[in-house]
This record gives structure tokens, sequence and C-alpha cells, in this order.
């Protein structure tokens, strides 16, 4: 068992370029996550959603609540829980959302995500979860769910 | 409470999560949760909180482990009324 740092947490996100969608993660403890990340301007997928004028994709931005709401804060609570050999045989996977949209992300903007934990137990994380941009307004929120499962 | 009632609130908390609702018209104690009424595994804690809620009890995460059928969900829950 053990109380995880923030880049101890960060370094054991599974997630990496080009499906990483956390830069740094600001807070962190049992409760709540506050992490960010900014979108690349030349990410691919603005390419296709859409030509000429890119948003980012709603599912992105759902992912990027999951890779802070749930994995990031479901490996922290996992690790006060369990061993780092237990810990390393485990992957967290998506299990369920809900998810309602308030505005658009636009390349090279940055999002804060804010989870926090409604419940963790037998390794499923419920999550509150918020994004918003730098001048404060809300983009997406829902509540997200995951389970740390055998890999 | 009698047991059939508690059945028949088991079976109304297990049914938003159910995915084969014929199973549902001949549910019974020995019905499994997961392979008869297809409730997906990673919706047992909801179902639990769901128990807990429902009858104000607390259920330990090593009881759920035992935790089958609906009879099994019946007979826990009774223990603890």
């Amino acid at each position: 068992m053990a109380d995880l740092s923030k880049e101890e947490v960060l370094a054991r996100v599974p997630q990496q370029d080009p499906f990483r969608f956390i830069d740094e993660i600001h807070e962190l403890d049992a409760d709540h996550i506050v992490a960010s990340y900014r979108f690349p301007e030349d990410a691919d997928f603005y390419r296709g959603h859409f030509p000429g004028n890119p948003i980012t994709p709603g599912v992105i931005l759902v992912e990027t609540m999951a890779q802070a709401g749930v994995v990031a804060l479901g490996l922290y609570l996992c690790a006060l829980e369990r061993s780092p050999e237990e810990l390393e045989k485990l992957v967290t996977v998506f299990t369920d959302a809900n998810v309602e949209f308030s505005g658009t992300v636009l390349p090279g903007q940055r999002v804060t995500t804010v989870g926090k934990k409604t419940f963790f137990r037998r390794l499923k994380l419920r999550s509150e979860v918020e994004m918003r941009l730098d001048d404060g307004s809300v983009v997406c929120s829902g509540v997200l769910s995951g389970m740390g499962v055998p890999r | 409470m009698e047991e059939t009632e508690v059945f028949e609130r088991v079976v109304k908390i297990l049914t938003p999560w159910v995915k084969n609702d014929e199973a549902l018209t001949s549910v019974g104690m020995e019905t499994s949760i997961l392979d008869d009424l297809k409730v997906n595994s990673a919706r047992l804690v909801d179902v639990v909180i769901a128990f807990e809620d429902d009858f104000d009890i607390e259920i330990a995460d090593e009881d759920v482990d035992q935790v089958n059928t609906v009879g099994d969900a019946v007979n826990l829950i009774s223990g603890k009324l």
C-alpha cells in the first residue's frame, strides 16, 4: 500500500501520446483530483472534426474527464489499498458515463478537470467530474465510473 | 420482514440493470443475477449500494463475493434485517 504522489500517479496512467489527455495533476487526495490538459493545435483528429472548423470531439472530452476523474484518481485509490505487485496486475476499464456538454474546446485551449469521488468499492470508482476552460466556463460535466480488472 | 417481501424488493431493485427481460418473467430464488438476468458484472457495486440504501443495511465487500443468485441476495439481506 502506498500514498502515491501526483507525479507517481501521472507516471502510472497507462494511456500515452497520442491518447494521453493529462499534462499535469495539480491536486490529488482520496476524495478528489484536479488535472489539466492543453489540446495541441496540430492534433490529428482536428483534420476531420471538422474540416475548416476544428473543434475537439466530445468523445475525446469524455476520455479526458475519464483519464483524470476515473483512471488517475482510481490509480491513487487502488494504491492506497493494494500492494505495488497487485497494482501492476490491474488495468482500469471504463464502465459507464452520463455526461452533459455545455461548451466547446478549440485547438490550443487548455481545460481543467475536477473529479470528486462518489464511491470507491471493490475497485470500482464513480466520480462527479467537471471540465472548465481557463476562463472558468464549463465545457462538460457528468458522472463517470470505471473499475480495476485483471490485465 | 417476510422473505417474500425481501425477494420482491430485491427483484425490483435489480430490474433497471437487467438485460434479459424474459428471465424476469420467471425469476426465482435460483435465478443467477449475472448468468440469467444478464446484469453487467461492473454494475454489481451499484446493485449492492442500492440494496444498502433501500434496506438501510451495510453489506461488506467480502459478502458480495458470495452472492450469485437472487436467493443469495435475499438471504444475505434477510440476515441483516
